[in-house]
Order: structure tokens, then C-alpha cells, then sequence
């Protein structure tokens, strides 16, 4: 849209038309989300709670004070990372649904760091570099198996999940397991966990590592040549192909990147969240790390700096919801629902158009009945 | 040497094809009309809820039919966003998925038994006698199921239209065929067998509710439909190919010397669907417009 208007469009309407356009996609995300809060609202009512209670204590929980805040941002800070492994592969025209069992293989990599004695902040890095090999080394599965057999990515990644599920458990349960608590890993040594930002709350330096990893992929998708030949892959392959870009090349390197943040995911979630920094038996702070990434990445256009902007209204849900279910005693998973909703609603392209449509026949519908009732 | 386990193995392999193979029977119907629906795995999930549901208000039938209803309901949901709404499918998928899962643990904690609802016992389905031991009778019906279907697709007309709809819907649409709602029809049968299949493992194998009941089938139904290239026939085959390796891991799990540890033992039916699925690309065709909207010009 923009390439059209160059030459003798005055400024100022330049400006306008891009700011319209750059808005859209924020607008649509706001009404996805409000259609996920109103059908969890309507749900609520039929389980027989009472949703405006509900949502005042989630949105004091999330947002009422700087406490709040540093709770939503810090649930937050692993989902910037796995939404960016969901958005990297749909620049690249692939659904990668494995960012889940990543974070599983990348917070149990970062856990052996407690087996070595470095100095200082190096135990912290080695920790960094570890979680985000192994969450890259379980990407290339179905990488190898896409690029070599044409395996659909849906499937193949889902089942390296289960597959990541089980072995973690086992790496839980036999290898990394706490020899004084059998029920969690080793914990990671105090010189390999991140600071605590905010006292008193979760919200660590961890954040400046995923803001960070955000920044670095937006400089290489969208400032780097091979940046440029994944979005190009990914918005028409065959054009892409017949410019001499090498398909095989770009969904490897799609792939890897997003193995790198799920992994680094994992890594903040061992390394910088306060009590535990260990992985507890069952994976309670790992589940769902990976499929929460994915609403995120919808709801942030998958783009890095929108996704940030999203993991913090997720994360906010997250932190918000632990209060509604304290204060208003709906249950935690309502959350999920809402989220659920929401990305249904996002995959709705003409979202805007549909309720346009909605609200014309409303209004004619509306005249119809005038007509009659003058008649 | 005592073989009896092989009767065993036979038993539970045939239980656990059942939900595989209904699932992936229905999503070749879709398919064949041209929607690739990834939210198979929240369909199964939520109509094993509805079917343990309908199940203890009104028996083992009402538990049936409350889990095709759901199934119907979810799909048809799905299709109306990707067909007149032009949605895209992946996305609607991965959404259904996100919802039924808080949904199921949502439903569970109301119910009073996070984690594990157990269905009362006469409203589970009763099985029947065989000289191979207790059958659910709904395992016939998944061995009939394909049959008939296959019977659908490749010798009645409206077989025909289905395949039209995903091959060349613009020809369709030209013959007259209205190709959004052929769409949506076939991928609501889907949402119905996915959801008899949900009901049939909480009320007729399992007699419980977990919140990941599912277990990934959805998925493995996926890979079942890519290994059958669009066949029911093979889909059935692929439902028993799943079932044979999670009966063996079930058994292996029970022995007494423990030759492997649980957790791998729980990852063979997964290496299995990927390597099958690996194996099966190449020589399979799918339709030609499949998981794109169809849009008039």
C-alpha cells in the first residue's frame, strides 16, 4: 500500500495514510482482545460467577500498582521469547508449534550449569548459551525432517513436544534430580541466576535478555540480507525462488533462531524467577510456556516490538488472573480461555470488515423494524 | 512361554485405534473438501468432557451424542471462520486448541476434581465378551466407519462434489456447487467423528476425565491422514499401526523388570507417528487447494 503512494502525495496525507495503516493491525488486536474478554465475561456468567468482579481484580492484579506491573512484565519476559519463535517461522511462511517442548529441553540445559564452578557472571552466560543450544539443537528435528521429507512442521513439532515432555521428565526425575529434594532439579548456582529487578517482586534482569533477543531479531529480519530472504520466503515462496532465494536455507535458519529463544525462554524461567531456580517435578512453570507464546505473537502481529507490547497484556492475564482467582475465586484456566478466544478471533483476516458487515445489517435490520412499526 | 499377552496386546491395540481412527477418518472428509483443521486435538478434548457429562445426566447414548454435538459445534465454528470469514486455518486451529485446553481445566476444577474426573460406573458404555476378552462395541463401529465412508468418497456423487470443492473449487463453483457450504458440511462430519471419538475415551475406554486426555491423538490423526494420502482405508490400517505401539508401550510399562524407563517407554507412540509420517510423504497427494479459502474473483 505505502509503495503507491509516492511522488506527488503531499506529506502531511502520507503521514496520515501511514499511520492509518500502521494502526490497523494494534485496533485489531485491541478488538480481538476485547472479544476474548467478552465471550470469557459470557462463559463466567454461565459457570455462575461474576465476570465485572473478575475482571476489576484481574486488572488490579495486573496493572493496579508497580507491584502488578513488575508481576505482569515478569511473567511476561519468557513469552516475548517463545512468541518470537512462533513469529520468526511464520516470517517464514511455517507454523512452528514447538517452542513448548524447546523451553522444556532449554530450562533443563540451563540446569547443569549448577554441575560447574566458574568465575563469576561466566557461569551466567554458560547457563544462557547452554539452555539456547539445546532449545536450537531440539528445533532441528523437525527442521531436518521438513526440509528432507516434506514433513508437515505442524505435526512433527508437536510430537517433539511429547517427546521433550518425556524426556524431561526423565532428566527431572533421574539425572538432574536434587539429591536432598527428589522432587525438583539441582538448583541453579546464585552466580548464574539473574538479579532481581524489582524487590520483592519476580520481574528479574532477565527482561533486558529478552527485550534484547527481540531487538537482535528485528535487526536480522528486517536490516540483513538473509533477514530479508526469510520474509521474502515466506510471502511468496515461488517468487522467492525464481529470485534465486533458497527456500531450504531460510526455513533452517527460521527454525534456529526460534530454537534460540524458546531455549533462552527456558533459561529465564530457571535462572530468573525467584523461590526455586530449579525445575519442579511435573514442569508446573514450564507448561504451556510455549502455546501462551503463540496467542502472544497473533495478538503482537509478529513483530518484535509489537510482541513485547502483547506479553505484557499476557502476562498481565497471567499475574492478574492469580489475583482473580484469590479474590473473585475463578479459576486460573478462565485465563486460557480468554486466550483461546482471542486468537481465534485474530484468525479472522477482515476482522474490521466482519464487524463493519455486522453492524451495517444491524443498522438495516434496525430500519427494517422502524419501517414496520411506523407502517 | 505364557501368550496370553498377545491377546492382551491385540485388546488394547484395538481400543486405542478407535479414537485415532475416527478422528482421522473425519478430518479426510475435510480434507477432501479442502480445510486442514489442527484443532482435532481440542475438539477430542472438549467432547470427552461433554460426552462424561451427557453421559451421567442421560447414559452411555446421551454421553455419545453430547460428544459429536460438541465436536459438530466446535468444527462448525471452525468452518464459518474459514470459509465465508476467509479465516486462516492454522491460526483457528491453534486457537480451538488454546481454548478447549483452558476449558477442560476450567471444567474440571468446577466439577469439583482438578486433574482426574472419574465417570460413574453406569454411564460408562459396557463392553462385550470376546474370546479375546472385553470389547467396547464402538470399536466395530471404527471398523465399519471407514468402510462406509470410503464407500461415500469414491462412489456417490456427493463423494464427488467433496473432492471438487478441495481440487478446484472455482470449477465447482461453477457447476453450481455452492463450495463454501460443502465445506462446511464435510468439516463438521469431521467435528462429529473427532467428537465420538473424545466421548468414546472418557466413557467407553478410560471411564475418566484428565485435562490432557487427548494426549496429542488429535495430532497423531494428522499424521494418520498423511500416511492414508486422503484413504479411509488406511486410516484404519494407521489407527491400529498407533494403537499396536501404545498397547506396547502400556505393556512393556507393566512388566515387572522395567527394562526401560517409563518416560522413554511413553515416547514410542510419537517417534512412531513421526517416523510413519516421514515414510509416507512423497507418494501421497493431497488436494490441490487444501487450507486455502476460497474466494470468488
Amino acid at each position: 500500500m505505502s509503495q503507491e503512494l509516492t511522488g506527488s502525495v503531499p506529506r502531511k496525507e502520507k503521514f496520515v495514510h501511514r499511520t492509518l495503516t500502521g494502526l490497523n493491525p494494534a485496533i485489531e488486536s485491541l478488538l480481538a482482545a476485547a472479544v476474548g474478554l467478552i465471550i470469557g465475561a459470557i462463559l463466567m456468567l454461565v459457570w455462575g460467577y461474576n465476570p465485572w468482579k473478575a475482571y476489576v481484580a484481574l486488572f488490579q492484579g495486573a496493572y493496579g500498582d508497580s507491584y502488578g506491573w513488575a508481576s505482569s512484565a515478569a511473567s511476561g519476559v519468557p513469552l516475548i521469547l517463545t512468541a518470537l519463535t512462533f513469529s520468526i517461522c511464520v516470517r517464514a511462511g511455517m507454523f512452528n508449534i514447538g517452542a513448548e517442548g524447546q523451553v522444556y529441553i532449554g530450562a533443563a540445559a540451563a540446569v547443569t550449569v549448577g554441575y560447574f564452578v566458574l568465575p563469576g557472571g561466566l557461569n551466567l552466560i554458560v547457563g544462557l548459551i547452554f539452555a539456547m543450544i539445546g532449545g536450537a539443537l531440539w528445533s532441528l528435528g523437525p527442521a531436518i525432517l521438513k526440509l528432507t521429507r516434506g514433513v508437515n512442521e505442524v505435526i512433527s513439532t508437536i510430537m517433539f513436544n511429547w517427546i521433550a515432555r518425556f524426556l524431561t521428565f526423565y532428566l527431572v526425575a533421574f539425572v538432574l534430580v536434587d539429591p536432598v529434594r527428589g522432587e525438583k532439579t539441582i538448583s541453579i548456582p546464585v552466580s548464574a541466576r539473574f538479579p532481581v529487578l524489582v524487590r520483592g517482586t519476580d520481574l528479574s534482569w532477565s527482561i533486558f535478555a529478552a527485550v534484547a533477543f527481540a531487538i537482535v531479531i528485528y535487526f536480522v529480519l528486517w536490516h540483513t540480507v538473509i533477514g530479508y530472504e526469510v520474509r521474502a520466503a515466506g510471502l511468496n515462496p515461488s517468487a522467492a525462488r525464481y529470485g534465486g532465494i533458497k527456500s531450504k536455507r531460510t526455513m533452517l535458519l527460521a527454525f534456529i533462531l526460534g530454537g534460540l529463544g524458546a531455549g533462552l525462554a527456558g533459561a529465564t524461567i530457571v535462572m530468573g524467577n525467584p523461590p526455586t531456580y530449579a525445575i519442579i517435578s511435573g514442569l508446573p512453570q514450564l507448561m504451556n510456556t510455549g502455546f501462551d507464546g503463540m496467542a502472544v505473537a497473533m495478538v503482537g502481529r509478529n513483530h518484535p516490538i509489537g510482541i513485547i507490547f502483547a506479553s505484557l497484556f499476557f502476562g498481565g492475564l497471567t499475574a492478574g488472573g492469580r489475583t482473580m482467582q484469590f479474590t473473585a475465586g475463578v479459576p486460573l484456566e478462565m485465563v486460557r480461555v480468554v486466550e483461546g478466544v482471542i486468537v481465534l478471533t485474530m484468525a479472522i483476516p477482515e476482522l474490521i470488515r466482519v464487524f463493519r458487515v455486522m453492524r451495517s445489517s444491524w443498522s438495516t435490520l434496525m430500519n427494517v423494524l422502524k419501517r414496520r412499526r411506523s407502517a | 512361554m505364557n501368550w496370553s499377552f498377545l491377546t492382551d496386546l491385540l485388546r488394547i491395540s484395538l481400543h486405542a485405534m478407535v479414537p485415532i481412527t475416527l478422528t482421522a477418518v473425519g478430518e479426510i472428509v475435510g480434507e477432501t473438501a479442502g480445510l486442514f483443521n489442527i484443532g482435532l486435538e481440542g475438539i477430542i478434548l472438549v467432547s470427552a468432557l461433554a460426552g462424561a457429562l451427557g453421559a451421567e445426566m442421560g447414559g452411555p447414548i446421551v454421553g455419545l451424542l453430547a460428544g459429536m454435538l460438541a465436536g459438530a459445534l466446535i468444527s462448525l465454528t471452525f468452518s464459518v471462520i474459514n470459509t465465508y470469514w476467509k479465516g486462516d486455518q492454522m491460526i483457528t486451529g491453534i486457537g480451538i486448541n488454546l481454548f478447549a485446553a483452558g476449558f477442560v481445566a476450567f471444567g474440571l476444577i468446577k466439577l469439583g476434581s482438578p486433574g482426574f474426573y472419574a465417570v460413574a460406573r453406569t454411564a460408562q458404555i459396557a463392553k462385550l465378551r470376546t474370546p479375546i476378552g472385553a470389547l467396547s462395541p464402538l470399536i466395530f463401529v471404527a471398523l465399519v466407519v471407514p468402510f462406509i465412508v470410503y464407500w461415500f468418497l469414491k462412489r456417490t456423487r456427493a463423494g464427488l462434489i467433496l473432492k471438487a470443492a478441495g481440487e478446484n473449487p472455482e470449477a465447482a463453483d461453477v457447476a453450481g456447487i455452492n463450495v463454501n457450504l460443502v465445506r462446511l458440511l464435510a468439516t463438521t462430519f469431521g467435528g462429529v467423528l473427532a467428537g465420538l471419538g473424545g466421548a468414546y475415551m472418557s466413557i467407553a475406554w478410560f471411564g475418566s476425565v484428565t485435562k490432557d486426555i487427548s494426549a496429542g491423538r488429535g495430532f497423531i490423526a494428522l499424521a494418520t491422514v498423511v500416511f492414508s494420502g486422503l484413504n479411509p482405508l488406511l486410516a484404519l490400517l494407521g489407527g491400529f499401526i498407533f494403537g499396536f505401539f501404545q498397547s506396547l508401550a502400556t505393556w512393556i510399562k507393566t512388566l515387572p523388570s522395567k527394562p526401560i524407563p517409563w518416560q522413554f517407554v511413553e515416547m514410542l507412540p510419537y517417534i512412531v507417528t513421526l517416523l510413519v509420517v516421514a515414510g509416507a510423504i512423497g507418494r501421497v497427494r493431497f488436494p490441490k487447494e487444501l487450507g486455502k479459502p476460497y474466494k470468488r474473483e
